[in-house]
């Protein structure tokens, strides 16, 4: 115990005396999330549209207010030419644009039939598609209200419901997206690093000649970055709550129990890493190919796995971090139990398992 | 005289290849015993076996009166090791490094702080104690090392090419503390490239693949071999194997 406590006390020394080190551990966390949740959002608020209302009738102005007044859209610009249009474009002024037909209300009224054009710049894709999105169902609602009986109904009629996310909010997508990249990034590649740093200075011979038992060496080496990974968690919860309202609907002890299983496959992955790394570079260089990609691209984090080929799907399913993104995702934005998590806990257990083994393996080959 | 190293027929294979090929050999206490070879002539793998790393395939060896096979345990807390790369941690102070091995070699907290002063005072560096041991020259690293392989007492130290990358007059003061813990009834047992350092050692072994092909002390090998120096010894026994 004796010799475990201070391995651990030899470790956090190793980390509170490099720079750097400290900066990935505590100001990224930090860094990112302020960064995912502010920067890179697709959350629509005051965005800036055009208007060319070739009717200027009861319907095209009511129309304009109730878009304007939602709180999403804000009226930059008026229009009167087609020309025109063209040019807020292309200046990028606008992102939006509605175009009222003439005699719009008459022909509402009359022909029973009347087209409202909105235009997008569609150079940003998902932006594009969230703008005509929100103006399309607040035009479907202000139909609703100006047809008070419902006679002339059309015959089919689409509403959209948007569950568990109802605003559409970017931050429910970010922080299980974020808190698997930060996690892996400390609890694996850290792990894997310093000890192919051992490795790598001779330091690791030493250790295996002298009494200290292997187990020893891993839980001593694994133990400080699993608690600094798990306040990097807790920083990491407490800014998206605080800060950009994420809600935690799920129990608290099975979110932490899912981050604590995944903390485990982090690190368990990260001496396997190790073990077939002998110099700190290599140990990097997997880490971040292995890690990283996978995190960021195969994880359902940015792109959706549904959308994939087949064979990426295939590959997806041994990414960590998609497990632990579908039952983080579950348990504090559905706020399901522990049933609707067990395939996700189980399967992240199972690449525990591996990990450990392949790397007792390996370990046993090369140090022995 | 007390044996502290016995080895008979001892014999390790991976696969088809053997690294140690049925070697026999006595290590007396308080021998300076050489353990040469060209590079993979199997010494690492002898090393490893001796250091309860390794399970050998046959034979039989005891290491500090503990048998290879069953007590590796038992063997670990009774040797010293220090390699070419001396092992120390570098972004810790001298004081946290001989803290930290004295630990791992289940010293308690009394003898720890005595261990220490004893250190400092013997190496002369009480002042940097709280030092980083990346600011030391490679001399005292060295130096460091060394007294921290025996920070336990072991019967035998291990040293796997212990002057690699220093100076001569480094290398002469360095092989004085070898003498000295020779004398004091430690075993040390070391590998070296250097061949006027082999001429040191009270007794040389030379391995050549796999198997050991002299051993006696470094006077009697030159006239076995008809040689004016150890370096000479050593390139026909070299030679010889790579024109058979």
């Amino acid at each position: 115990m004796n010799e475990l406590n201070s391995f651990i006390k030899k470790e956090f020394r190793h980390i509170l005396r490099d720079k750097r080190a400290l900066l990935i551990l505590f100001a990224m966390p930090v860094v990112l999330v302020i960064l995912f949740g502010y920067a890179i959002t697709n959350d629509i608020k005051d965005a800036k549209i055009a208007i060319l209302d070739n009717a200027h009738d009861e319907l095209s102005i009511g129309l304009t207010n109730k878009l304007v007044s939602s709180g999403y859209f804000i009226q930059e610009v008026s229009l009167h030419t087609n020309k025109e249009l063209q040019e807020v474009f292309r200046d990028g002024k606008i992102k939006l644009a509605v175009v009222f037909p003439n005699r719009f209300a008459e022909s509402y009224y009359h022909d029973n039939k009347v087209t409202i054009q909105l235009i997008a710049d569609a150079s940003d894709l998902n932006s594009a598609v969230a703008l005509t999105n929100y103006a399309s169902s607040i035009i479907q609602d202000y139909q609703k209200e100006i047809v008070k009986a419902p006679v002339q109904k059309p015959l089919f009629e689409t509403t959209v419901k948007m569950l568990y996310n109802k605003e559409l909010k970017g931050v429910y997508m970010f922080v299980p997206g974020v808190l698997a990249l930060i996690l892996m990034l400390i609890a694996c590649m850290m792990t894997a690093v310093s000890l192919a740093r051992e490795k790598e200075t001779g330091t690791m011979r030493v250790i295996t000649v002298s009494p200290l038992s292997p187990m020893t060496i891993i839980i001593g080496k694994v133990v400080p970055y699993l608690v600094i990974s798990f306040i990097d968690t807790l920083i990491i919860l407490v800014l998206s709550v605080f800060i950009f309202g994420m809600p935690i609907k799920g129990s608290f002890l099975l979110l932490f129990l899912v981050c604590l299983v995944f903390l485990f496959a982090a690190t368990s992955l990260g001496i396997m890493i190790s073990a077939f790394s002998s110099t700190q570079q290599i140990a990097l260089i997997v880490s971040i190919v292995i890690l990283f990609l996978p995190t960021i691209l195969l994880s359902g984090f940015i792109y959706p796995i549904e959308n994939m080929p087949l064979a990426l799907q295939i590959v997806c399913q041994i990414s960590p971090a998609k497990w632990f993104i579908e039952a983080i995702k579950s348990v504090m934005i559905k706020g399901t139990g522990f049933v609707d998590v067990w395939l996700q806990l189980t399967m992240l257990t199972v690449m525990i398992i591996i990990f450990v083994r392949v790397s007792i393996v390996r370990f046993r080959k090369t140090i022995a | 005289m007390e044996i502290t190293i016995v080895t008979d027929n001892l014999t390790k294979t991976f696969g088809a290849f053997t690294a140690v090929d049925h070697i026999s050999f006595e290590v007396q206490k308080g021998e300076i015993f050489g353990f040469l070879g060209a590079n993979g002539a199997g010494k690492t793998t002898a090393i490893r076996i001796l250091c309860g790393l390794l399970h050998p395939t046959s034979g039989k060896a005891e290491v500090a009166g503990f048998d290879v096979f069953k007590h590796t345990e038992k063997i670990k807390k009774n040797i010293g090791y220090m390699s070419q790369k001396f092992s120390l941690y570098e972004d810790l102070t001298i004081r946290e490094n001989i803290s930290f091995y004295s630990t791992v070699y289940g010293l308690s907290d009394y003898q720890i702080k005595e261990k220490t002063e004893q250190l400092l005072t013997r190496l002369q560096l009480h002042s940097e104690a709280d030092k980083l041991v990346h600011s030391l020259p490679l001399g005292w690293k060295q130096k460091l090392a060394f007294s921290l392989a025996l920070i336990h007492d072991p019967k035998i130290v291990f040293l796997d090419e212990p002057t690699g990358g220093v100076d001569p007059i480094t290398r002469r003061q360095f092989w004085d503390l070898i003498y000295e813990t020779a004398d004091e009834g430690t075993t040390v047992f070391v590998t070296t490239h250097y061949m006027d350092e082999a001429e040191y050692c009270d007794r040389i072994s030379i391995m050549v693949d796999g198997k050991i092909e002299a051993l006696d002390t470094p006077d009697i090998l030159k006239s076995q071999f008809k040689a004016a120096t150890m370096d000479e010894v050593f390139y026909k026994l070299a030679r010889g194997t790579s024109t058979k």
